[in-house]
């Protein structure tokens, strides 16, 4: 890893991801640096297509990293990582991807993530996507995210793209048995002609499992964001989706909810709020002494947090 | 010393503010009150910058600020305390006082502020200026966030409005303190007999105009005089 590469590397994870208990760094679609634990255990797959995550059950505050970097104009990067956590294990789960493109080709990086949790498991997964460079090619991430959650588990889902990202195409699926709670947030700003997509499949299958979503998005200039998600209540059970857009200059955003109840105990709510900065708001922070922009940076920065 | 000119604000073929004069000294209290409706916050406003006049010119210090914006009459030490405070999200009460005050404060001295209107104690900074805060509290961060700046010409819209009354008592306070000790002008709008009391000067205001200005006693003399309709009434 060179200077550059760090610094990519810095914009997805803060902190020094080689301090991890385990990691696992990919760098242009090869695996580079890799750290092991007795407790969590990476194995890769065959022909540098993913990797294996093991974490044995009980385990306690584990951290795994597994960051990728993309720097090659033109490469077009595919990856399985099947995270497979066991009973009760309690797991923070870093990932993401940074592209530098300084050429003229596309580069593209699709990290297909499975989560298997047992039961009690819980799982904290961070993921943050960026995209830097002046190359004319583009900067394309496709996540898919599936998660499939055992009787009491719980996991936080926290995703971030801020900057750089051409196009997107997210989905995250999941289906939750009994006793389970799924949060997600996620939080996507985009400009100059960035397009992203993302969908969200939630399928409520056990008594009592619960999920929230909540999405925030910032559309600046002439970029395009579309939101749709579709959650499925089997059973007794409890969903709340919230979906927040700022819009700005020629920034459009759809948001397309579907919530389909199919239990009368079902309890599933959708809340959608698209339009541009509160006017208040910016009235507000310009009484303090802040200019137009100002305010609008530290609302919309408040807004993304 | 802030002057208001012939401010003229007109909306749907209504006057909201017809004619407004007034001379507000530096360094005394005034409160403003009247009846709903009579103009007391967009008077405030057009003072601040939110709303502009449609006529009528704006002098501080014998400088023309009629055209400035809010930001810049921010910076010349103007400051304004919502009537409905505004939220936020994602923006803490710690990083809201940050604004106020322009500075790198410390939670220590932010709880110092807050102190002030009566919200002691570490567990506000962190929270969010949203919805998960009561109306009363979301009053009082609104209110600190003004005194947080220590402005030259400071103005609070209806400061006791959802705030109970233990805590009103403490409020009263400070704006006695405030009164004594400020060096520039406080204006606040109140329909509070313990805020009326603490005024230097009260103005009147209704339909849009100011019906009179002066102390306590002559203004409640002008409120609670028996009008003509009313003798009428009772003669029958
Ligand atoms: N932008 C506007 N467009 C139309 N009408 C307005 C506008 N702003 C204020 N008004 C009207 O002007 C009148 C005065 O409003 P204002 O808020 O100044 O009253 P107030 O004296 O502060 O009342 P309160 O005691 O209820 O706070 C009201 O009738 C209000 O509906
Ligand atoms: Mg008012």
């Amino acid at each position: 890893m060179n200077q550059e590469d760090k610094e990519l590397l810095s914009e997805i994870i803060e902190d020094d991801p080689t301090k991890a208990d385990s990691y696992n760094i990919r760098k242009n679609g090869k695996g580079i640096d890799r750290k092991v634990n007795p407790n969590i255990d990476i194995v890769p797959k065959e022909e540098n297509s993913g990797i294996d995550i093991y974490v044995k059950e009980d385990t306690l505050f584990g951290t795994v990293n597994i960051p990728v970097i993309i720097t090659e104009s033109g490469l077009k990067d595919v990856v399985y990582n099947d995270f497979h956590i066991g009973k009760n294990a309690n797991i923070i789960i870093v990932a993401g991807c940074g592209i530098t493109n300084n050429g003229h080709k596309d580069a593209r990086h699709d990290g297909i993530h499975r989560f298997y949790l047992e039961e009690g498991a819980r799982v904290k997964y961070i993921e943050r996507h960026c995209g830097l460079g002046v190359g004319e090619g583009k900067k394309v991430l496709n996540p898919v995210t599936e998660i499939h959650m055992k009787k009491g588990s719980y996991m936080v889902m926290d995703t971030t793209q801020t900057k750089g990202v051409d196009d997107t195409n997210r989905i995250t699926k999941a289906s939750l048995d009994s006793d389970t709670t799924l949060v997600i947030t996620e939080k996507i700003l985009t400009s100059n002609d960035q397009v992203a997509k993302t969908e969200f499949e939630v399928e409520l299958n056990g008594e009592n499992a619960s999920t929230h979503v909540t999405s925030r998005s910032v559309a600046t200039d002439d970029s395009y964001q579309e939101f749709t998600s579709n959650i499925i209540g089997n059973t007794k059970c409890y969903a709340h989706v919230e979906c927040d857009a700022i819009i700005k200059e020629n920034g459009k955003v759809k948001a397309v909810p579907e919530i389909y109840a199919k239990n009368i105990d079902a309890n599933l709510i959708h809340e959608a709020a698209i339009g541009k900065i509160a006017g208040e708001q910016l009235l507000k922070l310009m009484s303090l002494g802040l200019s137009e922009k100002e305010a609008e940076e530290v609302i919309i920065n408040g807004f993304l947090k | 010393m802030l002057e208001l000119k012939d401010i003229c604000f007109e909306r749907d073929n209504k006057k909201i503010l017809d004619h407004i004069n007034l001379v507000l000294d530096t360094s005394k209290f005034y409160v403003i009150t009247g009846p709903n409706g009579s103009g007391k916050s967009t008077l405030a406003k057009i003072i601040m910058g939110i709303e502009k006049p449609d006529s009528g010119k704006i002098i501080l210090n014998g400088e023309d600020i009629t055209d400035k914006t809010i930001d810049e009459r921010a910076k010349l030490g103007i400051g304004f305390a919502f009537q409905q405070p505004v939220q936020f999200k994602g923006i803490t009460v710690y990083d809201l006082l940050k604004l106020a005050t322009k500075k790198e404060i410390s939670k220590h001295e932010a709880c110092t502020i807050l102190s002030k209107v009566g919200l002691c104690a570490l567990e506000y900074v962190d929270r969010e200026v949203n919805k998960s805060l009561s109306g009363g509290e979301l009053k009082r961060i609104e209110i600190a966030s003004v005194m947080a700046r220590n402005p030259y010409i400071a103005i609070f819209d209806e400061p006791e409005a959802g705030i109970d009354l233990w805590s009103f008592q403490n409020l009263t306070e400070v704006f006695k303190e405030i009164q004594a000790s400020s060096s520039g002008t406080t204006i606040v709008i109140s329909h509070q007999e313990r805020i009326l009391n603490i005024a230097d000067e009260i103005i009147l205001m209704n339909s849009g105009t100011i019906q009179k200005v002066g102390e306590k006693e002559e203004i409640f003399d002008h409120i609670f005089k028996p009008k003509k309709c009313c003798k009428e009434v009772s003669a029958r």
